[in-house]
């Protein structure tokens, strides 16, 4: 440690670091003027910074004298202070408090300002409910691609799949429905379900109903719909009933006829709410 | 002059007497100290390198034809957001250096907090007097992990409109208030065209304001306390030994940071990250597979995904089956968390004030249970990219989820056991190289009923 060759030789290298610094700098400078790539600005910035960090810490660990300072800690609790400040607050809280009518009655203005104020956050958003029950889908319209373009009845080979809206309301995202068309024949509808899938077409609400994700991916050789957030799956040929993933309800289906035009229309809306759950839902 | 500096400024405002105790505070050495500091350094980086981006960007949902310099898209509609950020990424000089520093700060901003915590956490750092602390400093995490949330939401593309799609109907399952919560926030239900100047409004004015005041409160009740410190040669619970922090700490931490800076700008500049280019913009009906959030994010979307689908119903109403992993686990995680001070000091009715700190294998069961909460988030936080897993390794995902769900209780009772052994163990050695072996000591009692201490017989 007594020889002074080390100091000079580290005070050496923490001015070699600001010269490299400052090159650095100018490079990022030159390179901002004359329009280089992201990376070589990122590697002046980081030459220029990680100079001055090297100077720096240098100078801190080595070039300045190394001591040890001990702080002795004070409390961090007062002594007698603590009665005063007790004391004054009782008393302060007293005089108010003595006066009980008045006292209640500010506490009271306070809560009920405080619930008035409330009122004004029912302004921050429009009222969820009209649309957490219904989507644009109404009686009567016809199936449109991504494009505008309906959907005819010859449009789709076996086992193809495309996204549809209602006519209109292309992109809206509560209506978004995938539209599949099966091999003849596999698709055995429930009692319930008989008219709504027209000429092997069946359509659900592409919305998964675990956390709203588009249910993207078929898989056309199980017939399954699956949700490439939580991978959900759905089966196609059971009301779309989740078969694994952390989905607890089908994807629900809408009712399709096919038109004396030939065109795909809807039956009606969706019988239920689509989407993920929510406290109103109902059962 | 800094004479007449120091003179100047004290008649205004009594600083000398102040500032001759701070310049010669003690700071302990220890390189576990320096992670409060990356974290406070790294948000110094994004506060710089978000001044920057907040000029260039526009936070508005109206949507416009793409004709920027990225050929793929141009033609493609596209929201301001979205296109604002592009033009940051590639027509503003130093844009794209600038944002992705931002973007991997924010990263290094949560990872320095939370390996801040567990120091202070493995430590026994949390108790009395620094119980308050903890809670700011467990505060200022959830509100970087809102900040980081609320950030990468902002560029209105696939990955980060899907990442909203699902944060918007986990706030929907929350019981009673849910869907008028997430109509509030949003302005209306998903996707509501308010959506993107809310965030921006929430990424750079609200959240930054709390962190800025949080950390106040943080470093402010730090210098009240003074800093804790390892047991050692002249360290008492009475006093805090370490460097003076000027000038020899004040250089050192500003060489820390002028570090960090440097390396943020090598990320920045030669690691792409959230390159909102290959994701597209955001399309209510389209997903890209896979959609993996932020790091930090990784543990709820692991959450949801083992979350066994089970939804409850009560009184004619539902509680959707990602109110469970999404909403009460967070919460009763964080709420663990915010209450452990607490908890310990009710199993150890220790209730001194505690200024030296401990070694980890000094209290194995806290110790455990430390160990044991990384090891449940570690699980989740894995299942959250179990799709890419399951590909990369040719296992049905099924298959994968099962193994996350058991691994997600086994894994902690074990991790807590192990540690708790292992900790015992080495904490008996520790004592041992200390005191030596103990020597045994043979008492013979006499017929009279004394006691005589048996000799030990040489075998050697």
């Amino acid at each position: 440690m007594n020889a002074p060759s080390r100091f000079s030789w580290l005070q050496r290298i923490a001015a070699l670091a600001l010269l490299v610094s400052m090159l650095g700098s100018v490079g990022f400078a030159v390179g901002y003027a004359t329009g280089v790539s992201a990376q070589f600005q990122g590697l002046a910035l980081a030459i220029a910074l990680g100079g001055l960090a090297v100077a720096v810490v240098i100078w801190g660990k080595f070039l300045v004298r190394q001591e040890r300072v001990i702080d002795l800690r004070e409390p961090t609790s007062s002594s007698w202070e603590r009665n005063d400040a007790t004391h004054a607050l009782e008393a302060g809280t007293g005089q108010i408090g003595r006066r009980h009518l008045l006292s209640r009655l500010l506490g009271s203005a306070f809560a009920v300002f405080g619930i008035a104020a409330l009122f004004t956050i029912r302004s921050l958003g429009q009222n969820p409910y009209p649309q957490l029950f219904r989507t644009k889908w109404t009686p009567g319209a016809r199936l449109v691609r991504e494009n505008g373009q309906p959907i005819h009845r010859e449009d789709l080979a076996a086992d193809e799949i495309v996204t549809v809206f209602p006519e209109g309301f292309v992109g809206a995202a509560d209506s978004q429905t995938v539209l599949l068309r099966l091999a003849p024949g596999i698709l055995q509808p429930a009692s319930d379900r008989a008219d709504w899938s027209p000429s092997d077409y069946v359509a659900y609400s592409k919305v998964c109903t675990h956390a709203g994700c588009p249910v993207g991916l078929y898989r056309s050789a199980e017939h399954q719909l699956l949700c490439p957030c939580h991978q959900s799956m759905f089966d196609v040929l059971d009301r779309a009933k989740p078969i694994a993933g952390p989905a607890t309800r089908p994807l629900p289906q809408l009712p399709l006829r096919i038109a004396a035009d030939g065109y795909l229309r809807a039956q009606s809306d969706f019988h239920e709410p689509i989407g993920p759950g929510f406290w109103e839902r109902g059962a | 002059m800094i004479r007449r500096f120091v003179l100047w400024l004290d008649d205004r405002l009594e600083t000398a007497s102040f500032a001759s105790h701070a310049m010669r505070k003690a700071f302990p050495d220890h390189w576990s100290f320096m992670l409060g500091e990356i974290s406070l350094y790294s948000f110094i980086a994004l506060l710089a390198t978000g001044i920057f981006l907040g000029f260039l960007f526009d936070a508005s949902d109206a949507h416009l034809t793409y004709h920027g310099s990225y050929a793929p898209l141009v033609g493609a509609s596209v929201s301001s957001a979205y296109d604002s950020t592009m033009r940051i990424s590639f027509e503003t000089q130093a844009g794209l250096v600038i944002r992705q520093m931002h973007h991997w700060s924010a990263l290094l901003f949560v990872a320095a907090i939370v390996t801040h915590m567990a120091r202070i956490f493995f430590t026994g750092a949390f108790r009395n007097p620094r119980e308050i602390n903890w809670i700011v400093g467990l505060t200022l995490l959830l509100l970087a992990l809102g900040a980081g949330l609320t950030g990468y939401s902002l560029p209105d593309d696939l990955l980060s409109g899907t990442g909203l799609r699902i944060t918007a109907s986990v706030a929907m399952a929350i019981p009673v208030i849910g869907t008028w919560l997430e109509s509030l926030f949003f302005g209306g239900p998903f996707p509501a065209p308010q959506m993107v100047g809310r965030l921006f409004f929430t990424h750079v004015l609200l959240l930054p304001a709390l962190i800025i005041g949080l950390i106040s409160l943080h470093m402010a009740i730090l210098w009240r306390q003074k800093h804790t410190q390892f047991p050692g040669s002249g360290r008492t619970e009475l006093n805090v030994v370490g460097s003076p922090l000027w000038p020899n700490y004040a250089l050192k931490s500003l060489g820390l940071g002028l570090a960090i800076f440097a390396v943020l700008a090598i990320l920045g500049g030669f690691f792409q990250i959230n390159p909102i280019w290959d994701y597209g913009p955001y399309s209510p009906s389209e997903v890209a597979s896979p959609s993996q959030p932020d790091w930090y994010v990784g543990w709820l979307e692991g959450a949801l995904r083992l979350g066994p689908p089970i939804e409850f119903h009560l009184f004619g109403h539902t509680i959707p089956a990602s109110f469970v992993p999404g909403v009460l686990f967070p919460l009763l995680a964080f709420g663990v968390l915010y209450l452990w001070p607490f908890i310990e000091r009710s199993i150890t009715k220790d209730d001194r004030v505690h200024n030296l700190l401990d070694h980890p294998i000094e209290v194995p069961w806290r110790t455990a249970s430390g160990v044991a909460i990384f090891a449940l988030f570690l699980i989740v936080t894995l299942a959250g990219s179990d799709d890419v897993q399951a590909r990369v390794i040719h296992v049905a995902i099924e298959r994968l989820i099962v193994v996350y769900r058991v691994l997600g209780i086994a894994l902690p009772i074990v991790a807590w056991l192990v540690t708790f052994q292992l900790c015992r163990e080495l904490r008996a050695r520790a004592i041992q190289r200390e005191v030596g072996e103990p020597s045994v000591v043979e008492f013979i009692r006499s017929p009279n009923g004394g006691f005589e201490e048996k000799q030990p017989t040489d075998t050697a």
